[in-house]
């Protein structure tokens, strides 16, 4: 909050305006909203962006952590640090069913494992909390099926979304009527890239979890992918070595699904200009989104974000 | 990297070699099933290098054998995102798409073209700043052609592409593409649109879309689509006046009281008399508090918190306006609508209207709709599915607009089914209401007799605040004594 940050560019101020202008209509059309924090970039932008919206005031609503006890523990380290320095209510849940049935993404699969501690273990948190609205900071230039989200996703009570029969989204008026047990998933950051990311985390100096600088790293290679080999849980196979790589990560999820890259960039610099000669789209380290072409649309009709 | 984009990079500052800086354009395309608009949108990302290595991977995969001659893959599939439009082979929904040149960054809204789906194409122009529109040279204008156009001039779009397409197939005839042109234009300017660059392209072969095509086209000396693109400009609200919908108030302890929103059109700075709608009540502006630092100054587009100087009443819905040019308020105003849902719109059924962060009790009656073969409005009773109407709005309560040429925020609005709670339709205030409201603000009076000496009275009929309500005025100059008669006559 000093007086001689430079100030943003025309587009990365529109796209701002635009993501506080849906945090504050939300907020001022729904009972009981909540918002999805996964503490990657995106949500260290969402989460930017909502303390902007509500300035001076708090955020007037819970944040969301769908943990499915797998994810990197730089991860946790950082969620907590920032819950701490913001003051922020967080609601973590895990699905018990993980500890119980012990579903692991090894044992089940990445398709079955996904569902349970990420889909069903979101429409469980959803629904104990009774949130009638959840931010997500999912992005149109993601994923073909998420080309065609709109802002205001209208979802039924069991959490599906009908892509065949979306509210027609016109200008900027949202219509945040729903019924008894509906709900409504809202995208702030739908129109935003990932290069305009990267570009308000460096403008705004936001902080976010180490793991998407590169660094040297010990991987494992595993069916195409490098797969972070710092938690002692990670099973290795007979002929798999570690070694020690310089990488990072585009994307942040599950570390035995979510691969690293090859990469010296070590500053926000770096990375934008790494990306801006990208030839592979963030999502390509993601184990889930390449079991079929329409996997994402398939989890996003089940209730995933 | 094309020659035309290393032109650019040339001279392109070095600190934003991407364009990412400046906000993207958005354009809408809109063609006839088969014209080449999959093939023309993928064709733009492909040789914008929007379509990274691991999409076409799946796409070669899923797809094997469906590469188009050129040895790339399908186009239309690169789009299509639905499994259930990639089993139909059609597109249903409006996507969005991203894609930059060293210039400038594009979001295309990519509209279906069956006519079924003119709500979808309505719902992508409603934010465009420029249409494109696809015709088959072999085939020319369609009727569809006329309809979208006709559409997406309604929604605001003054500035048009006309992509003449599969130009190759008609071995580059000038003489075709010229009369196609001039056709177009002809029907544009019945539109009152002027701002037309016809293009011939072939999207198959990438001639003129990215990348000129000299050698098969040495009579056109005109620029490529994406030049047109580049060069394009921005919709800005063109009100002078400042409005900010209040979206919430904002109080973290009894000392603060902040109104927040989105300024939607005029600016603002400290110390501004504003006007509280449709209250009436008048204050002056104390401070514009936003995250970063308290600001002298907010424009059209700012998220801010508004801070007055004294304690008023103002909640959500409400709008506050400069004090010298506040939008228009009353109980009927007169609007053109664009049906969206199965039920159409029906005279009588009391629908919610959301305008801004305003949502009221409204009764609907419709006048025309337009016959978009013949381009007449004819008399109307409904409104079916993708019908185009104007339409008288009743409201219990005030309402507040600008109509939607001078202001798209204010001026534009949705119509809620209380049944469905779906949204049913897109409407756009117009300019002209036939009706004369209560020039005061608050009062449920359908009539109200100003008089008022010569020159204060021209002083008023001269105002910017006066002139959007000058149709629903009716001005009689008398002399002071036919006035005592007339106002004696009314006690
Ligand atoms: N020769 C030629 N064929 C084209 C051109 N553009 C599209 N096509 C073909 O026309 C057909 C319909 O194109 P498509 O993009 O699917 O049309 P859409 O229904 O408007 O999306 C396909 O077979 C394309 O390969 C062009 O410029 N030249």
């Amino acid at each position: 909050m000093s007086d001689s940050k430079p100030p943003l560019d025309p587009n990365l101020k529109a796209l701002e305006s635009e993501a506080i202008h849906i945090f504050r209509e939300v907020a001022a059309e729904f009972e009981r909203p909540v918002m999805l924090y996964s503490v990657g970039k995106d949500s260290s932008v969402l989460l930017h962006l909502a303390r902007k919206a509500f300035f001076p005031g708090k955020i007037p609503f819970p944040l969301l952590h769908i943990d499915t006890g797998w994810k990197f523990s730089e991860m946790i380290a950082f969620r907590d640090r920032v819950v701490a320095q913001f003051d922020l209510d967080l609601r973590a849940h895990t699905n018990p069913r993980g500890k119980l049935e012990n579903v692991t993404p090894f044992t089940h699969g990445s398709s079955v494992y996904t569902d349970i501690m990420k889909t069903q273990a979101l429409r469980e948190a959803l629904d104990a909390g009774q949130y009638d609205a959840a931010f997500g900071g999912a992005r149109r230039d993601e994923e073909a099926s998420r080309a065609k989200e709109r802002i205001y996703s209208f979802r039924t009570p069991d959490h599906r979304w009908d892509p065949r029969n979306q509210r027609p989204e016109l200008w900027s008026v949202y219509n945040g009527m729903i019924g008894n047990g509906e709900s409504v998933r809202a995208f702030p950051l739908s129109n935003w890239t990932e290069v305009d990311i990267w570009r308000y985390i460096q403008a705004e100096t936001i902080p976010i979890v180490p793991l998407y600088f590169a660094a040297p790293r010990p991987v494992v290679e595993r069916d195409g992918m490098l797969v972070l080999a710092a938690d002692p849980r990670l099973p290795l196979q007979p002929d798999e070595t570690i070694r020690r790589e310089m990488v990072r990560f585009r994307t942040l999820g599950c570390f035995p699904l979510t691969g690293a890259i090859r990469s010296q960039a070590t500053t926000l610099d770096d990375i934008i200009g790494e990306l801006e000669t990208a030839t592979v789209s963030e999502r390509q380290g993601r184990a889930i989104d390449r079991d079929q072409a329409g996997s994402m649309e398939k989890k996003k009709r089940e209730g995933y974000f | 990297m094309t020659a035309n984009a290393q032109a650019v990079s040339q001279t392109g500052s070095v600190a934003d070699p991407a364009g990412h800086k400046a906000r993207p354009l958005r354009l809408i395309t809109c063609g006839s099933v088969d014209d080449g608009k999959s093939t023309l949108i993928g064709r733009l990302l492909w040789d914008t290098k929007a379509v990274k290595e691991d999409h076409a991977d799946v796409l070669r995969r899923d797809h094997r054998g469906q590469q188009n001659d050129l040895g790339l893959p399908d186009f239309a599939l690169l789009l299509d995102g639905l499994q259930a439009e990639r089993e139909q082979g059609i597109t249903i929904d409006v996507a969005y798409r991203y894609f930059s040149t060293d210039r400038r960054s594009f979001i295309v809204a990519d509209t279906p073209g069956h006519e079924q789906y003119t709500r979808n194409m309505a719902t992508g122009a409603s934010t465009a700043d420029l249409a494109v529109l696809l015709v088959d040279a072999r085939v020319g204008l369609l009727e569809q052609t006329r309809r979208h156009a006709t559409i997406a001039c309604l929604m605001g779009i003054r500035q048009f592409v006309l992509a003449v397409n599969k130009i190759d197939l008609i071995d580059y005839d000038q003489t075709r593409f010229d009369e196609i042109s001039a056709t177009f234009r002809q029907f544009a300017l019945s539109l009152g649109v002027t701002d037309v660059t016809p293009i011939p392209l072939s999207a198959l072969l990438g001639e003129n879309v990215v990348t000129p095509a000299r050698k098969s086209m040495p009579w056109y000396g005109g620029p490529t689509l994406v030049n047109v693109l580049e060069l394009a400009t921005q919709r800005t609200a063109q009100t002078v006046g400042f409005r900010l919908p209040v979206q919430r108030v904002c109080r973290p302890d009894e000392g603060f009281r902040g109104y927040q929103g989105t300024v939607a059109g005029g600016s603002v700075k400290p110390g501004d008399s504003v006007v509280i709608l449709p209250a009436g009540t008048v204050a002056n502006v104390k401070q514009i508090v936003t995250f970063d630092l308290v600001r002298n100054a907010a424009v059209a587009g700012d998220a801010i918190t508004l801070v007055l100087d004294r304690p008023v009443d103002v909640a959500r819905g409400d709008m506050i306006a400069s004090i010298d040019a506040a939008p228009a308020t009353g109980r009927h105003f007169d609007a053109r609508l664009v049906a969206l849902s199965q039920d159409g719109i029906n005279a009588g059924k009391h629908y919610w209207l959301k305008s801004s962060s305003r949502r009221q009790r409204v009764r609907v009656e419709p006048l025309t709709s337009l016959d978009l073969g013949s381009a007449q409005w004819k008399e109307a009773d409904a409104l079916p599915l993708n019908a185009i109407g104007t339409v008288r709005l009743s409201f219990d309560e005030t309402a507040i607009f600008d109509p939607y040429e001078t202001n798209r925020d204010t001026g534009a609005f949705i119509l809620i089914d209380p049944d469905s709670n779906n949204t049913v339709a897109g409407g756009m205030v117009s300019a002209r209401s036939t009706d004369i409201d209560g020039l005061e603000y608050g009062q449920d009076r359908d009539h109200v007799v100003i008089a008022l000496p010569g020159d204060l009275a021209d002083r008023l009929i001269a105002s910017e605040a006066f002139a959007e309500m000058r149709d629903r005025a009716d001005i009689r100059r008398v002399g002071a004594k036919q006035a005592a008669t007339l106002l004696r006559s009314i006690d």
